[in-house]
Formats: C-alpha cells, structure tokens, sequence
C-alpha cells in the first residue's frame, strides 16, 4: 500500500463550501471533517446537496468559494488521484471485461498494470465475482455490477474512500463483504466518507455521521455527539400497572404512551429516577432505561 | 515512504498527463481491434483495393483476346503477322463465311477485288482493332507520352476524396460513440477524478488517429504493393509520391476532424442525439469529397482546395499526379493544416472540458465556449 501509507492518518477538512448552479445556490458554507481511519456516514434528502459536495471534494466540480484541505493544505492533484470513488450514478463501460476494465481505471490513477491486475484480482475475489472476471460488465446482474463498481473504486490502493450510495442495491450478505472490505481500508488510517438513504445501516457503520439539509450541514461528529446534542434525554418504563399518572408529575413530558408503557423527556437522570421510584411504589416495573432514539428520528429531528 | 512523510503542497506526482493518454489511447485501440466487424470490413477493402490494382491493367483480357480468324489459302500470308489470332484455315470464301455463321471463327479474311484487295467478313460487328490492323496508318509523335488520362484522373480524384471522407467519417463517428459512450454510462466522473478532461481527450483522439492512419497506409501500401506484384505502371509511377503525402496529410487531418467530433460528442447526453451536434463537422468533410468530383480538372479549384485544411488531403495528392503543383506547395498545405489543427485542438478541448459533465439536452456549441464547467 504505498500511496496509502505516504498519506496515512490524513484529516480531510471541507472548509466554508459554497456552491451555485446558475442563481440556485446548492450549498452554503458546507464545512465538515472526515478523519482518518473512520468511517463517516454522510446522510441527507434527495437534493440535499451529498453529490454536489462529494463531486467537489473530487476535483469533478469547482466549489463558487470555500477549499478543500488535507491536514490544513490544500489538497493536491496527487492526493486527489489517490482517492477511491464511488459515483452516485454508476459507470463502467458495459462491453468491457470486468477485470480489464478495473484494470483500465486503476492504471489511470497511476498504478502498474501488473500491480493492478493482482489487486484487482484479489479484491474482486473477496467480493464474491472470481467467476465472472472475464465476462462483459453487461451480462452481469446489477448487484454484481455494484460490487464491480466498488472494486473499481479500490482497486488503486486509495488513501481516501468517497462513495456516493455504495450500498445500494446490495443484498445482505454483499452489504457485509462490502462493508469488511471497506473497514479494512479505514483501519490503514484512510478517511473514509459514504453517503446513504439506508439509514439503518449507516447507524450500524459509521463512526461519525455529517447530516445535510438544503444544502446545509445540520449536524457533524460522532452518533452520540449527535444524538445529545439534538434530543434531550429521554427514558423508557414498563409496568404491570398503568402509566397515566406519570403525566401529573411536573417537569416531565410523556412522548409516547401506551397503557403500561411510558416514553418521557426528563430534565436529568434525578428526575427520571423519581419516576421509577414511583413506579415502584405503584406497581411492578418490568424494565427502565435510558431511550437511544434510532438515527431515523434524530434525522428527522436535524432535518426539521 | 514512511508514516510521517508529507507532501508538500502543489507538488504534483500524480500519473503524468502523456502517460495518461497513452493509456486512454491504448483502451480505445484495443477497443477497436477487438470489433469483428472492423477487423472483417479492413479486409474486404484491402483484398478490393489489391484485387483492383492487379487486375487494372489485364481488364481486356476478362473479355476475351482478339478471338479467331478464318483464312482462306489466299489470306494466309496476310493473317500469319496478326499477333493474338488463332487462325482457322478454311477452303474458300463460301466456307469463311459459312465459319464466321456458324460460330467456328469470330471473324473471316477473305481476298476481295477492292483496293485493298481483303474483305473482312463479321457476324454483326466488325472488330475495329481488326481493321486498324490490316489498315495502312500514318505515323504518330507524341509531345506528352506520359500527360495523365483525364479520366484516370478523376477515378484517382474519386479515390482519394472516398478514402478521405470513408475513413474520416467512419473513425470520427467512433470517436463520437466513445465520448458519448463514457457520458452516458457516467464512467466519466470516475474518469475526470484520476486524469484532467484534456489528457482524456488527447487519449481518445490517438486512440482513433492510430487506428484510422494505419487503416489508411495499409490501403495505401496495399495499392503499392499490388501495383508492383502486378506491374501497374500507372501506380507505380504516377501515384506513389500523391498516396504518400496523402498518407500524411490524412493524419493530421484525422486529428483535427476526430478532435471536432469528440467535443461535438462531448456536448450531448445520448448515442441518439449526436448527429445534432456533428452535423457541421460530417459537412466539413463532405463538401470537399463532392467539390474534388466537380472540380477535378480544373487546376485554379483544385489550387484553392489545396490550401483549405478540410479538403487539402484530397486536393493536394490530385494536384502531385497530375503534375501541377510546385515542390513547395503540399509543404504550405501540410503548414496551413497543422496551424489549423493546433487551433481546432484547443478549441475543441475547450468544448470538452465544459460539457463533458453536463447531462440533459444537448448543450450548444457557443454556450460550451462560454460556459466553465
């Protein structure tokens, strides 16, 4: 892994982007960092601005003001070809040979073609296409082509991951041979960005997540970072008995309720043990714990 | 290289702009030769063009020598320095024109109380090379043996101009497909991330000029070789210097022509609506191929053709067989063109660079001019 070791443990800082189309402008003051050997979760509506932003951190487009900078330069051609990319809309070319074609992108990002061919042979072994190396990328379902695609974005030995969507169209278990596949590169120390609609999925994966709305970042750092900045902390309680009284009590707020269960906002931990002190005494409690709102809801919440 | 090393700012080490395109080139050739129908349509045009060539000159001999002649006792003589005829003896005039009837002899001489004292007796029509050759005639002194035959001169002009405008429109639409290829399956923005739109462009344009120069000298030698295999002097000695220069010019031609079509290609979205923006180009290399047939003798057109880039290739190797040319001139036609051609280069990779990500309908060329990506 030469080119990843020369940039290893870089910090990808996208710094005060500003993007138009015309009099559309399609980003404002978009500034977020991807670090070093994890794996940042980029999520945010159709239109949100994901793909603007990924093609400009990829040189494909020019930011209207703002800079890209690696450890506080500027990125440099050299660094940027030395990123693996997944485009949202995929391509290759589909009378071409998958390995040759994998082949093809990575001696362009300046890798020797014998180099190339046993990268691109082992990963496309890993991904479960060995079988299929030799064949025309159009006689290939479109999972298969998907994990060609993303083998093309890998194969160069990347010191940096921005995949638009890789996940799409995957079925389970070509999720988790992607996703090992990818862990192993952010454990070289590459950042690695991705961006979803699998929400679920990227709560699963991602060590830091970046949130964007109207082409504005809602929110950025890790999930818990994330999750306490925008909910205030909430808890679960399960009795035998009903629940209704817990409205009465002052400074909580019941979100949800449902005979013997209860959801309630508490202004800190004392109070919501008073709750469960109360629960007690008016019943058996079946469970108590602290609610960790799903990413779905915190998105929602962020996006509002 | 270790952990801690880093790069300086501005440095760029990336895979350099020529070896870029080497490999870009290098795809689109392995690309082309991988295509049967290239391979297969390559040669049945050169075993045409070797056939052709050989066979030009004994084109007489496929309909038939000078045939027979029957003779009569008195004839003989006369007969026996004819060179070609297969001579039927036969007894008199009656049985000659009884031979000639039937079909036992083409023709029949007979001796006739005339001034030339011979009868030639034909079934329908007489053979004129049979008259001329029992004909006394007057000696003849040409001034110009070698001046070339008007005719030959405008199947040479038809030559040239089909080859031109074949190759040029063949390989210049696969350069188009090529583009429009990458921008419609979108491979392009993982192209535009590792390598700059220009080396892209210059990749795809000697890609397609290797493959469409060879193409073209393989015809050209073709024509050569078979000329001297079959001793056609009119090849060999006329045509070998005018191939040769439109061999050159041809390529430098190709490269401006290819360089048009990829950034016409470049400005639309689908294989479907290329011709709306090639249109022009595909016109640029018609018009010459049309103006060479109207103007093939006519030295002042044909002196201004030369002169244009668009139809130089064409007129200047008609101009070298027929002779009227000065030695300097394809030297300022090859100048002009290569001025040409570094212009139309950098127009063109303008046009590249500023549509080859956009998507939707087909962009115009002026707003590809004006517009940065």
């Amino acid at each position: 892994m030469e080119s990843g070791r020369q940039y290893a443990r870089s910090m990808i800082h996208i710094e005060q982007v500003n993007r138009s189309f015309g009099s559309t402008q399609v980003l404002r003051d978009v500034d977020f960092t991807i670090s070093p050997g994890l794996m940042t979760g980029f999520v945010g509506g159709n239109g949100a601005g994901k793909t603007t932003t990924m093609r400009i951190l990829l040189g494909v487009l020019e930011p209207s003001s703002g800079r890209i900078t690696v450890d506080g330069e500027p990125m440099s051609a050299h660094y940027r070809a030395g990123i693996g990319y997944m485009p949202e809309e995929r391509g290759l070319y589909p009378k071409m040979p998958v390995l040759e074609q994998i082949v093809y992108l990575a001696r362009l990002h300046g890798i020797s073609k014998q180099r190339a061919t046993e990268r691109a042979t082992e990963l496309l072994e890993r991904l479960g296409l060995a079988e299929r190396m030799k064949d025309d990328l159009q006689s290939l379902s479109l999972g298969n082509q998907q994990r060609a695609q993303i083998a093309a974005a890998l194969t160069h030995e990347p010191h940096a991951l921005v995949l638009d969507e890789p996940f799409s169209g995957l079925d389970p278990m070509a999720v988790e041979n992607t996703l090992e596949v990818l862990r192993d590169v952010a454990d070289t120390g590459a950042p690695v960005l991705f961006s979803s609609h699998q929400l679920d999925v990227v709560e699963r994966l991602c060590d830091e997540l970046v949130i964007i709305a109207d082409g504005e970042i809602r929110a950025a750092g890790s999930r818990e970072e994330i999750r306490s900045a925008n909910t205030s902390p909430a808890w679960d309680l399960e009795t035998d008995a009903d629940t209704g009284w817990i409205r009465s009590i002052p400074g909580i707020d019941v979100i949800e309720f449902d005979g013997g269960f209860a959801r309630f906002h508490a202004p800190d931990a004392d109070a919501a043990d008073a709750v469960l002190q109360q629960a007690i005494s008016r019943g058996r409690v079946r469970s108590f714990a602290p609610y960790r709102p799903p990413l779905t809801e915190i998105f929602q919440e962020v996006i509002r | 290289m270790n952990a801690t090393e880093t790069i300086a700012p501005g440095q760029n080490s990336q895979i350099g702009f020529w070896s870029a395109s080497g490999i870009v080139a290098q795809r689109e050739v392995s690309v082309r030769l991988r295509s049967k129908s290239f391979i297969i349509s390559t040669i049945i045009m050169l075993v045409f063009i070797v056939a052709a060539v050989v066979l030009m000159p004994r084109i007489g001999d496929l309909f038939g020598g000078p045939g027979s002649l029957a003779v009569t006792p008195e004839t003989t003589e006369v007969a026996a320095p004819l060179d070609g005829y297969e001579l039927v003896e036969v007894a008199d005039e009656a049985a000659a024109r009884e031979a000639v009837a039937s079909g036992d002899a083409d023709n029949a001489l007979v001796a006739a109380d005339n001034a030339t004292g011979l009868l030639i007796i034909s079934d329908r029509e007489v053979s004129t090379t049979l008259v001329e050759l029992l004909s006394v005639s007057p000696e003849v002194e040409l001034l110009d043996e070698n001046a070339p035959n008007p005719f030959l001169a405008m199947f040479i002009a038809i030559g040239f101009g089909v080859v031109w405008f074949s190759s040029a429109l063949t390989f210049g639409s696969h350069t188009a497909n090529s583009v429009v290829e990458e921008k419609q399956t979108r491979i392009v923005e993982m192209l535009l991330a590792s390598v700059p739109a220009r080396a892209l462009l210059t990749g795809k344009v000697l890609g397609s000029a290797v493959i469409a120069i060879a193409q073209v000298a393989a015809i050209g030698l073709a024509a050569i070789l078979g000329a001297a295999i079959g001793g056609n002097s009119i090849v060999l000695d006329g045509l070998a210097e005018p191939i040769l220069w439109f061999i050159v010019l041809f390529a430098l031609g190709f490269v401006m022509i290819s360089a048009l079509y990829a950034a016409g290609a470049a400005l639309v979205s689908r294989t479907e609506d290329i011709p709306a923006t090639t249109q022009p180009i595909t016109w640029l290399i018609m018009l010459p191929y049309i103006a060479i047939i109207i103007f093939f003798n006519n030295p002042f057109a044909l002196q201004i053709m030369s002169y244009i880039p668009f139809s130089a290739p064409v007129a200047v190797p008609v101009r070298l067989f027929l002779d009227s040319t000065e030695w300097w001139e394809p030297l300022l036609s090859l100048a002009i063109m290569f001025v040409t051609t570094a212009l139309l280069i950098f127009f063109s990779a303008r046009v590249y660079e500023n549509s080859l990500l956009r998507t939707g309908k087909a962009m115009k060329w002026r707003e590809a001019l004006r517009t940065s990506a």
